[in-house]
């Protein structure tokens, strides 16, 4: 079974403590954050197992590549600490169990990965993705199962991505773009920690678009659009990608906004909070959200997880902001489809 | 035969008389399980005059008279177990009268629930009925004949609790006014505050008469409408939650559902609500008064709120909803036959065990949907099962299975819902004597000949 890559000293040793100092939903100062995650080593009981909300941003707070939040998850499971109402869990498990019915096109080196994102699948296609699109993989046998993290279920990620990785090497693939970044944190980060050997080179979907617009660069028109962008929980496990977000936007004319919630300050989507935690802190993580967003003038949120839209989508139009995501605003950049209207 | 042929062609046109075998052919069965039978005839009528008729010449000739709506009860209730005359009401079919503000509609007893939808649709959009999950072409008649439910059950009872007024021939061929209508042109009640007749013929299957009018309380059409599901992993925790969502008197319409396939509902039981405003204030409201309610269950880890994908949400939206079709092809070959009684919620538990049970032993794909009637009151619980109509073993295993769900029934102390005729017979034998002789009494002196839907309700 593989096993998680964390050493104690370097918590012992960290000038900061950030993971949990800069945790916004653990107040904490850098002594007491130092000694609950030394506790959470040793197996202790700690402050961090009630108030964790599982938004993943301690993976990207820890500087040093500890895998903070990777631990807390192992080591609620070992202590039956259950973060998600069982059947929710359940269901979840569910969902991404292989059952054979998996789709792949005509697999060349380079291979799109939609996960189990059904969503992906019409979005990827015209001119960003012509020459790659007919080589694809989708379904649960290519699905990165990360998101039990949230579920403190290490156990079926150390039991399924292994199988997830023999599946990809049995295709032969060198290199899998990742349309959603839960997979590629999943393969470029925390396979890694556990020691998965992962068969290809991971390329998140960031840095396959700013190539593909910058190849594409005469077809470019500016959006001249003022954006946000809702940052995914996902995106702590690849943060070093994130950079990409600013870079796109300045690339295609879209002015993102400079609001309260952004980067490493940014906001969860609340999906994983209602289902975990019920009403009260969705809400008032949305609202936040949401309400910040209007203040700095944001007209268009730009997602790049369509779990994230699925939950926010909605609510942010509700507010007059148009929802879009991140390949569908590429498309409008280069003419592929019109800018819904303000 | 001729002769009632011509007599019949008499009172309702040649052109709506058959004795055509193919034409005996379809009326002789419904989409369920159950045997058919062939009617001698098949009249459509066109009035309550003619309907009238048809019932004084049917005593005459002492031939049995099978009312019938759309036929999709799938309990038999509309095969014409010893022949005669089926009476398919589909001519009548106009909507008499709605009026907004004592919110009713009148309807010739031929409407089909897809008719009047749509005409409130157009014309009175801040109206509706309680529409059922059957076929568009299920008729309003025939729904509250068999005490069906409805998208408004869980706030206002069953549909037939939301008859307003009755016209009805009753088996001796009197044209007769039930409620209100009864002493004015008014169809506002159904009977209070006078002595309230209409259980005289709802839920007797057309064995006492036929309707030929019927009035229908309408409710307030909100202009938003969402839904929520609530999950658990523990079956006797649903009539809790149920009864915390109730208590809010925040949900429009609840339902549970369990099944098996696909994969994202193996293993749990999903609590489905559906919330309106007319606002989103006011939605947002009644969200979060549910959500709240069902606070503890989360804490505690035995609930939560499942995210409903994107896609499957217009589908729940629907009205009415589609499901039970697309369970029929689960098996390929479009076969569903389901048993619904009506329960006591709190035996939810048991009936989940014994559908899973009844599955296991005979080997079908099932599906459990329970419907909260009035404000947790009472439920009604549907042991589905999908079959191939091309296999006959599947099917006779599915008859087994829907066999043991009537014995269960009754040991549970529930009720059978649209009873087949030996589940009636199973109700008869059960009853309080002094009960089934006052249905003596009535069935003896609304159909004296015995040729009303003849089977059905046979308690004399």
């Amino acid at each position: 079974m593989p096993k998680l890559q964390f050493d104690e000293k370097v918590c012992e040793t960290c000038p900061t403590a950030d993971c949990l100092v800069k945790c916004r939903f653990i107040d904490v100062d850098k002594d007491q954050a130092k000694a609950e995650m030394l506790r959470i080593a040793r197996g202790e009981d700690s402050i961090v197992f009630d108030s964790c909300v599982t938004c993943y941003a301690c993976e990207e707070y820890c500087k040093r590549g500890n895998h903070p939040f990777y631990l807390i998850t192992e080591k609620r499971e070992e202590k039956g600490l259950l973060t998600a109402p069982r059947a929710i869990t359940t269901q979840w498990i569910n969902i991404g169990e292989p059952q054979g019915k998996y789709k792949v096109g005509q697999i060349g080196k380079k291979v799109l990965s939609f996960g189990y994102m059904p969503e992906l699948l019409d979005m990827a296609k015209g001119k960003l993705f012509e020459d790659l699109s007919p080589s694809f993989v989708f379904g649960q046998e290519f699905f990165c199962n990360v998101v039990y993290i949230h579920f403190a279920n290490t156990s079926i990620i150390k039991k399924r991505l292994p199988m997830v990785m023999e599946n990809f090497k049995k295709l032969g693939v060198e290199e899998v773009v990742c349309l959603h970044d839960e997979c590629y944190g999943s393969f470029a980060h925390l396979a890694p920690a556990y020691g998965i050997e992962v068969p290809f080179k991971p390329i998140h979907y960031f840095d396959y678009l700013y190539e593909r617009l910058q190849e594409l660069k005469e077809q470019l028109r500016p959006l001249n659009i003022k954006v946000t962008y809702q940052r995914p929980c996902s995106s702590r496990l690849s943060s070093d990608k994130h950079r990409r977000v600013r870079q796109i936007m300045e690339l295609i004319g879209a002015e993102l906004v400079e609001r309260e919630y952004q980067d490493e300050n940014a906001l969860c989507c609340g999906g994983i909070f209602a289902m975990l935690y019920g009403y009260d802190l969705a809400n008032e993580v949305q609202t936040k959200n949401i309400e910040d967003m209007i203040s700095h003038g944001a007209k268009y949120c730009v997602f790049n997880c369509p779990a994230c839209q699925n939950t926010l989508g909605d609510k942010v139009a509700k507010k007059g902001i148009i929802p879009v995501h991140m390949i569908d605003l590429c498309k409008m950049a280069i003419g592929e489809k019109p800018l819904p209207e303000e | 035969m001729e002769r009632i042929a011509r007599l019949l062609a008499n009172i309702v046109g040649p052109e709506y008389v058959s004795t055509a075998s193919e034409e005996r052919y379809f009326y002789a069965r419904d989409p369920g399980l159950m045997p058919a039978h062939s009617p001698d005839y098949v009249v459509l009528p066109q009035s309550t005059k003619q309907i009238q008729q048809i019932i004084r010449l049917a005593n005459q000739e002492k031939i049995p008279v099978v009312p019938m709506g759309a036929g999709l009860a799938l309990t038999g209730l509309v095969i014409p177990l010893k022949g005669g005359i089926i009476v398919d009401m589909k001519r009548m079919n106009k909507i008499l009268e709605v009026n907004e503000k004592a919110r009713y509609a009148l309807v010739e007893g031929g409407t089909s629930q897809g008719a009047l939808k749509s005409y409130l649709e157009r014309h009175h959009p801040r109206l509706r009925h309680s529409v059922p999950d059957a076929p568009p072409t299920a008729t309003i008649a025939a729904n509250v004949s068999i005490h069906g439910q409805g998208r408004l059950t869980q706030q206002y009872g069953f549909n037939s609790d939301l008859v307003s007024g009755l016209e009805v021939v009753t088996g001796t061929g009197d044209v007769c006014r039930i409620g209100s209508c009864a002493l004015s042109g008014s169809w506002f009640s159904k009977g209070a505050p006078m002595p309230d007749l209409s259980g005289m013929f709802l839920g007797w299957f057309g064995s006492t008469g036929i309707i030929t009018k019927v009035a229908v309380k309408l409710y307030p059409k909100k202009n938003l409408r969402d839904v929520e599901i609530f999950v658990t992993d523990r079956a006797e925790l649903v009539p809790d939650i149920v009864f915390e969502i109730t208590h809010t008197e925040m949900a429009e319409d609840i339902l549970v559902f369990t099944q098996p396939k696909p994969m994202m509902f193996k293993d749990n039981h999903h609590v489905s609500f559906y919330i309106t405003g007319d606002t989103e204030e006011e939605l947002e409201f009644k969200r979060k008064m549910i959500w709240h309610a069902l606070d503890p269950f989360i804490k505690s880890k035995d609930g939560g709120f499942m995210g409903i994908p994107p896609i499957m949400k217009p589908v729940l939206l629907e009205s009415p909803q589609r499901s039970a079709s697309r369970l029929a092809d689960v098996k390929k070959g479009g076969g569903f036959e389901y048993s619904g009684p009506i329960i006591m919620l709190e035996a939810y538990p048991e009936c989940m065990k014994k559908l899973q049970d009844l599955a296991a032993k005979y080997d079908l794909a099932y599906s459990g949907m329970v419907r909260i009637i009035d404000c947790g009151h009472a439920a009604m619980f549907a042991f589905a099962f999908a079959f191939n109509r091309a296999d006959a073993d599947m099917m006779e295993r599915t008859r087994n299975a829907i066999k043991e769900v009537s014995d269960f029934v009754l040991d549970i102390g529930g009720l059978h819902w649209k009873p087949t005729v030996n589940e009636q017979k199973l109700a008869i034998a059960h009853m309080d004597p002094n009960t089934r002789k006052l249905m003596e009494i009535i069935k003896a002196n609304l159909d004296p000949n015995g040729i009303m839907n003849p089977g059905n309700w046979e308690v004399c």
